[in-house]
């Protein structure tokens, strides 16, 4: 038994006159004691199916279990035995430090006492503000503060949903290394993030795109299914560059990756030499291509198109 | 019930320090008694009058001295001629001249009658109303003497007497309506409006997501309310018997537990309220149109229930305020028992109970 098994989950909404569908038939699962993230842009319906899998939301058709138990006929145990944090959730700003986590400890009939050493090493950090209001931590503060919050009951599955979002870079680093060490203590996450770069530190991905699952493996082997050669591109003008080699026919894919340009081309390599050339003769300026090896955003890019085009 | 009053708690942090709302709720008697007492009052009290004596006799005389002695006038300035009476009233300086004619003690002596013009600015209709009426009694006071005097063998008095409220002070008709409306406003508007808060800042989601009774929390909410509403139930009583002299005439613990009933009410009201709306926003605007409205309009506190078209009188009978302003006049004015007051007591208990039954089904235990 999976912690998490995920069978043809539909979800439509309502918007006005006309259906949206949020979930389109999607099934996955996973294993006990894993790190599992849920990776997509916003509107992928990240959100809406962790509230179907914390028992927020009834699935349109479809079944679900966490831990075992059935998201509709058994929710109360469900809710049990599960920790959410939710993507807006923003504590009790005019409570403590303190005061927040006693109230979800008392939430499920715990204590911050009886369950310490789950969150210790998160609330070792935020204990030195455990007067402070929640409301002046600081971004990444709150999030360990939230996490704390979300484990102080000892669940077996914890459901975070973008715990990252609008969180500084140090803090987000912490937070995964955070959750790395709480998998130590076999309990299974899942985690969304609209952060491609998050992707490799889980244990496995689901690529989600407009309600579909794109793809779904460890991040290696996502990164392995890349079939092509890929190339960075560097001018010195590189807005001009990118629209010039999206104009050229041996180019198959171009997009910008902060400081350069992941290309693709049809055919052999030597097309990329031919594009180099025909791209200095266009008048730019240090053009320079190089080989490089595909990341999970390259391949989530490729399946996007893919998806498209199917 | 460690949890429920470790929710209780939490409840009291939040109000307590939410230090502004915390402060207004808790003066809010105080300011709504002094403006009603003493801003918004259709007593008539030294209004301002003119007097155009045309004949300045023994009689006239007498009577302006009345007018003067009575607290409900000042004599502002003695008008010499008819033709300055106008511009006066256009002034804006006066509410009421009164005029004698030409030998009115004469008049008086000799014919047995004589008349006096009372001019009154019923651009405002109550007050000169009320001014005329004022001005007529005074008048008579003078005839009464005058009459003993004359001893006339055949007369017919009318006495009249104003039951429960003999001055006619108008404290006593919205010290019970003011009272209505702080318990809603405190308890049905802050409750919705914090239940409401919750599931603005996703706080609501967690709990849902854990194997509480939300309700358990949901009723811990109403505990600081109902006690702060305790607290305003005694500022108010107090304010009215030693600040506005309007006495408690019933059983005081009566009057008390009827108080609570009614704040029982509140809160289920703004329990329901609440679990129709998803943010603040709505829960404040739902409370002010179908709470605090009715309260302030339907209750029979600022307009007669009596007078009302017969549609709105039938919805009258929804509001609970309207049971509870009875109740409290009936109680507290009239110093009536509870055999008098059992029916309305009842209405309040059974709709009550409907509003938590309602809103407990009603409540949600997920997020659509």
């Amino acid at each position: 038994m999976q912690a998490v098994e995920v069978n043809n989950i539909r979800k439509t909404f309502k918007a006005g006159k006309s259906v949206v569908t949020a979930l389109h038939d999607i099934s996955f699962g996973v294993d006990r004691g894993e790190l599992f993230g849920l990776i997509g842009p916003d509107g992928a319906g990240k959100t809406t199916l962790f509230r179907i899998l914390t028992t927020l939301m009834l699935a349109g058709s479809g079944t679900a279990s966490v831990d075992g138990f059935d998201v509709v006929k058994d929710f109360k145990q469900i809710r049990k035995r599960v920790g959410y944090m939710p993507g807006r959730f923003s504590l009790y700003q005019d409570l403590t430090v303190q005061e927040n986590l006693s109230f979800f400890a008392t939430l499920f009939n715990t204590s911050i006492k009886e369950n310490y050493d789950l969150i210790k090493d998160i609330y070792i950090q935020i204990e030195k503000f455990k007067k402070r209001k929640a409301g002046a931590l600081s971004g990444g503060m709150k999030q360990k503060l939230a996490l704390c919050c979300a484990l102080i009951h000892k669940p077996s599955v914890l459901f975070l949903d973008e715990p990252t979002t609008g969180v500084d870079a140090v803090s987000r680093r912490e937070f995964w290394e955070l959750l790395h060490n709480l998998q130590k203590q076999t309990i299974t996450i899942l985690v969304s993030t609209p952060y491609m770069d998050e992707a490799g530190l889980c244990d496995r991905v689901a690529l989600v795109q407009e309600g579909r699952i794109l793809g779904i493996d460890t991040p290696e082997a996502i990164t392995k299914q890349f079939d092509q050669v890929l190339w960075s591109a560097r001018a010195e003008n590189m807005f001009k560059l990118l629209t010039d080699l999206k104009a050229q026919q041996e180019v198959n894919s171009c997009f910008p990756f902060g400081q350069e340009h992941h290309v693709t081309f049809n055919g052999s390599e030597e097309n990329a030499r031919l594009v180099e050339t025909r791209l200095n003769q266009l008048g730019h300026k240090s053009v320079r291509f190089e080989k490089i090896n595909p990341g999970i955003e390259d391949c989530f890019m490729e399946l996007m198109e893919q998806h498209k085009k199917s | 019930m460690r949890q429920f009053l470790f929710f209780v708690k939490k409840e009291f942090y939040h109000l307590v320090r939410d230090r502004q709302t915390f402060f207004i709720l808790l003066c809010l008697p105080l300011a709504l008694i002094l403006i009603f007492g003493f801003a918004l009052t259709n007593e008539v009290k030294n209004s301002r009058i003119a007097v155009l004596d045309n004949s300045k006799d023994k009689a006239t005389r007498a009577i302006i001295d009345q007018l003067e002695a009575s607290r409900y006038f000042d004599i502002l300035e003695y008008i010499p001629s008819n033709d300055k009476l106008e511009a006066t009233f256009r002034s804006g300086k006066i509410k009421l001249a009164v005029v004698f004619p030409p030998n009115f003690n004469q008049e008086l002596l000799h014919t047995n009658t004589a008349t006096i013009q009372l001019i009154g600015d019923a651009s405002d209709p109550n007050t000169s109303n009320a001014l005329i009426n004022y001005a007529t009694a005074v008048i008579m006071d003078y005839q009464a003497g005058f009459r003993n005097a004359a001893e006339i063998p055949l007369r017919i008095n009318t006495e009249i007497r104003m039951l429960y409220n003999p001055q006619l002070k108008g404290s006593y008709n919205f010290v019970p309506g003011v009272m209505a409306m702080v318990l809603m406003l405190v308890c049905a508007i802050m409750t919705s409006i914090s239940i409401a808060r919750e599931k603005e800042i996703g706080t609501m989601e967690v709990i849902l997501v854990s194997p509480i009774v939300p309700m358990r929390l949901v009723f811990a909410k109403m505990v600081p309310y109902f006690l702060m509403s305790v607290v305003n139930i005694g500022s108010i009583l107090l304010l009215s018997v030693y600040v506005l002299d309007v006495p408690i005439q019933g059983n005081l613990v009566l009057l008390i537990l009827e108080c609570m009933m009614f704040t029982i009410a509140s809160l289920a009201l703004g329990l329901l309220i609440s679990s129709i709306s998803n943010s603040q926003q709505v829960a404040m605007l739902l409370s002010v149109v179908v709470l605090f409205l009715p309260t302030a309009m339907l209750s029979g506190f600022m307009f007669p229930v009596e007078n009302m078209p017969a549609v709105l009188r039938f919805i009258s009978h929804a509001v609970p305020a309207r049971w509870f302003y009875t109740t409290v006049i009936n109680i507290m004015i009239k110093g009536l028992g509870f055999e008098y007051v059992w029916k309305e007591t009842l209405i309040l208990a059974v709709m009550t109970v409907f509003f938590l039954a309602v809103s407990i089904l009603n409540f949600k235990t997920r997020l659509e």
